[in-house]
């Protein structure tokens, strides 16, 4: 426990200190913070409840241009924004800017959240690789039809409001780095608790025999659609984060972009490990390496590195990084190996 | 008449839909994998046939050079990743081929470049019903390629031997393994011939339609769909779903417009797995 204590300390520190340290690295964290929420927020039903959807992608894309619609919308005619192409006609002052950010957010959250609860019971009687593709069709259709619809700029994209100028140039990075990394904390403290409730132990069941779960009492739909909802709360705020983040909203290429992000949430978690509370933190941080080097080295090449880093981690890897430590050392995770008790098994085979 | 046009025009696509979810049948209900890289394979396929355009030969012989090209590149991925995730997870095999997925789609933008091409056949169109209804000769003789492919395809699965070892291996694998079938091989034939038909399928849409690198998800989502209406080994059933989605997607074009095309493709997709789920939870069963 007093380790603990120290690690969670010292990541604390070195969180804050990063963008200091790091100074031209400070995008790059920032994505990683909400690769690692967005991971962390997947294996809450990929991992522990066994749902794997790629349709975590709608709730990052909601939140991104509902972030950004409502930062506009709140001052401004949000349709003469959207046509003048982002053009600055119209400028946000400092208290603008964050107020509506502070808005947008906490909308970016609530209302993914409350349209997973409104899917959800449709969505989550699907089983298996059904909810799979119904989920990753459910992304991409939602891509295409926010590519048609005219007041979030259709199919030439949304220019979220620039940083006002606050004093040095080196404000914007750091006020979403912080945010993205608050945004970070909230999450590892909510799914930390998440893992020490009675709540986890239903998902395990969910996952491990849903019939046998529901035969025992549980309401496996209620809580199947809670850990929906717990996912797309995060995914929606890492979604409004990363609108401002990059500042320009495309409906395929940024926001429902179901075929790179969506399957890098799941690639993390699954790279990581899946169904642990670490797995997908480190998952995402190795990734983001990974893709971030494929990115400088092979430019143009990039996709096929990435294609062929998720066939090779798919086949070769699928217990990730915390599944090969736990099979190395188990008596670090807590499993107490009773050596007689082996060699009576192994005697019994 | 715009709906008699959307019509013939939606069957005649429909009938090439239907050949690729016969290949996505075949593999599913033999192999026990979702392929989502079929759609990739068709335009892979596609551009064969675009190729033999560039340099002078007909489009239309693509139909016969594409599947036996595309055979092989079908043996050539069962062998170095479909074989490693057969008995696993169908989890695991979506994830696989949506890897294979990503990287063709890059692979093919180089090769290719990010055009959209096609093959020009230069089969003229036929007016029918007073030049009130076009149809390009070109879908027509695409339908047809497809149906006789369908046909050879279902004889020679009842009638040759490797045919009834792929029956044979999709209805029990282990049972067929112990009556001396190599079902390692038979499943390397299924998705060769798998492929083969995606190659045959891409041919003709480079005739008819438009290939682009980026448009192959869409394809596997149509073949899938096509799959769950119908069911595994149904053919018939396939055939009528594939026009079904044909004609579905021939109106929404006209209706909702070109934009909306594709999503609509896949909000269908969303609403028939959910319109199947809340049938069956009435029985208290799920899609299996």
């Amino acid at each position: 426990m007093k380790n603990n204590l120290i690690l969670y300390i010292g990541i604390l520190i070195f969180g804050i200190a990063a963008p200091f340290i790091f100074p031209a690295f400070k995008v790059q964290l920032s994505i990683l913070c909400v690769l690692i929420v967005l991971s962390t927020t997947w294996n809450i039903q990929g991992g522990e409840m066994g749902y794997n959807s790629f349709g975590n992608i709608l709730f990052y894309g909601l939140g991104m241009y509902l972030c950004a619609s409502v930062q506009v919308g709140m001052f401004f005619p949000l349709a003469e924004w959207t046509e003048s192409g982002g053009e600055k006609t119209f400028v946000h002052t400092p208290s603008q800017f964050f107020q509506g950010m502070a808005v947008g957010l906490i909308v970016a959250a609530v209302v993914p959240t409350i349209v997973a609860g409104l899917i959800g019971y449709s969505i989550l009687g699907l089983r298996g690789h059904y909810f799979a593709i119904c989920t990753l069709g459910l992304g991409v259709a939602a891509g295409e039809i926010s590519g048609g619809i005219e007041i979030i700029g259709a199919g030439q994209g949304f220019t979220t409001p620039p940083f006002p100028d606050v004093g040095s140039l080196e404000s914007r990075g750091e006020f979403f780095y912080f945010l993205s990394f608050i945004v970070l904390i909230l999450t590892f403290v909510a799914v930390k608790g998440i893992y020490t409730t009675r709540f986890k132990l239903i998902l395990n069941a969910i996952r491990d025999n849903e019939d046998k779960a529901e035969a025992m009492g549980i309401e496996t739909m209620k809580y199947k659609i809670i850990g929906w909802m717990i996912s797309a709360f995060f995914c929606g705020l890492a979604g409004g984060i990363m609108g401002g983040l990059v500042g320009y909203i495309d409906s395929t290429d940024v926001a429902f972009d179901g075929r790179e992000m969506g399957v890098f949430m799941v690639l993390m978690a699954i790279l990581g490990g899946k169904g642990t509370l670490w797995g997908p933190i480190i998952g995402a941080t190795v990734f983001h390496i990974f893709k971030e080097g494929f990115w400088t080295f092979f430019l143009g090449w990039q996709y096929v590195a990435l294609g062929v880093l998720i066939v090779v981690i798919v086949i070769y890897f699928p217990e990730g990084i915390m599944g090969w430590l736990r099979e190395k050392y188990p008596e670090k995770f807590g499993e107490v190996v009773d050596e007689k008790d082996r060699k009576a098994q192994v005697e019994l085979k | 008449m715009i709906s008699v046009q959307a019509c013939l025009d939606g069957i005649l696509l429909g009938i090439l839909f239907a050949l690729i979810a016969y290949g996505m049948a075949l593999q599913w209900g033999v192999m026990n994998i979702i392929n989502i890289a079929q759609g990739d394979l068709v335009i892979l396929g596609g551009y064969i046939a675009y190729f033999m355009y560039l340099y002078g030969i007909h489009p239309a012989w693509g139909v016969i050079v594409s599947p036996i090209i595309m055979y092989f590149v079908g043996i050539a991925i069962y062998k170095l990743v479909i074989n490693k995730v057969v008995d696993r997870d169908l989890f695991i095999s979506i994830l696989a081929t949506f890897g294979i997925s990503i990287l063709f789609m890059q692979l093919m933008n180089f090769a290719f470049g990010a055009d959209v091409v096609l093959a020009n056949s230069g089969y003229g169109t036929t007016m029918l019903f007073d030049n009130n209804v076009v149809l390009p000769n070109s879908k027509i003789f695409s339908a047809f390629i497809s149906i006789l492919f369908a046909i050879c395809l279902v004889i020679y699965m009842k009638k040759s031997k490797l045919g009834r070892a792929i029956r044979a291996t999709a209805q029990n694998a282990r049972a067929a393994k112990i009556l001396g079938v190599d079902t390692e091989k038979v499943y390397a034939a299924t998705f060769g011939i798998n492929a083969a038909l995606c190659g045959v399928a891409g041919a003709l849409i480079s005739i008819t339609f438009t290939i682009h690198p980026y448009m192959g998800l869409p394809y596997t989502i149509r073949s899938f769909m096509i799959v769950i209406v119908a069911g595994l080994g149904n053919l018939p059933g396939v055939a009528m779903s594939g026009m079904g989605l044909g004609i579905f997607e021939e109106f929404a074009d006209y209706i909702l417009g070109t934009e909306f095309r594709i999503g609509s493709v896949f909000l269908l997709l969303v609403l028939i797995l959910v319109y199947r789920r809340f049938k069956l939870s009435r029985k208290r069963e799920y899609l299996k």
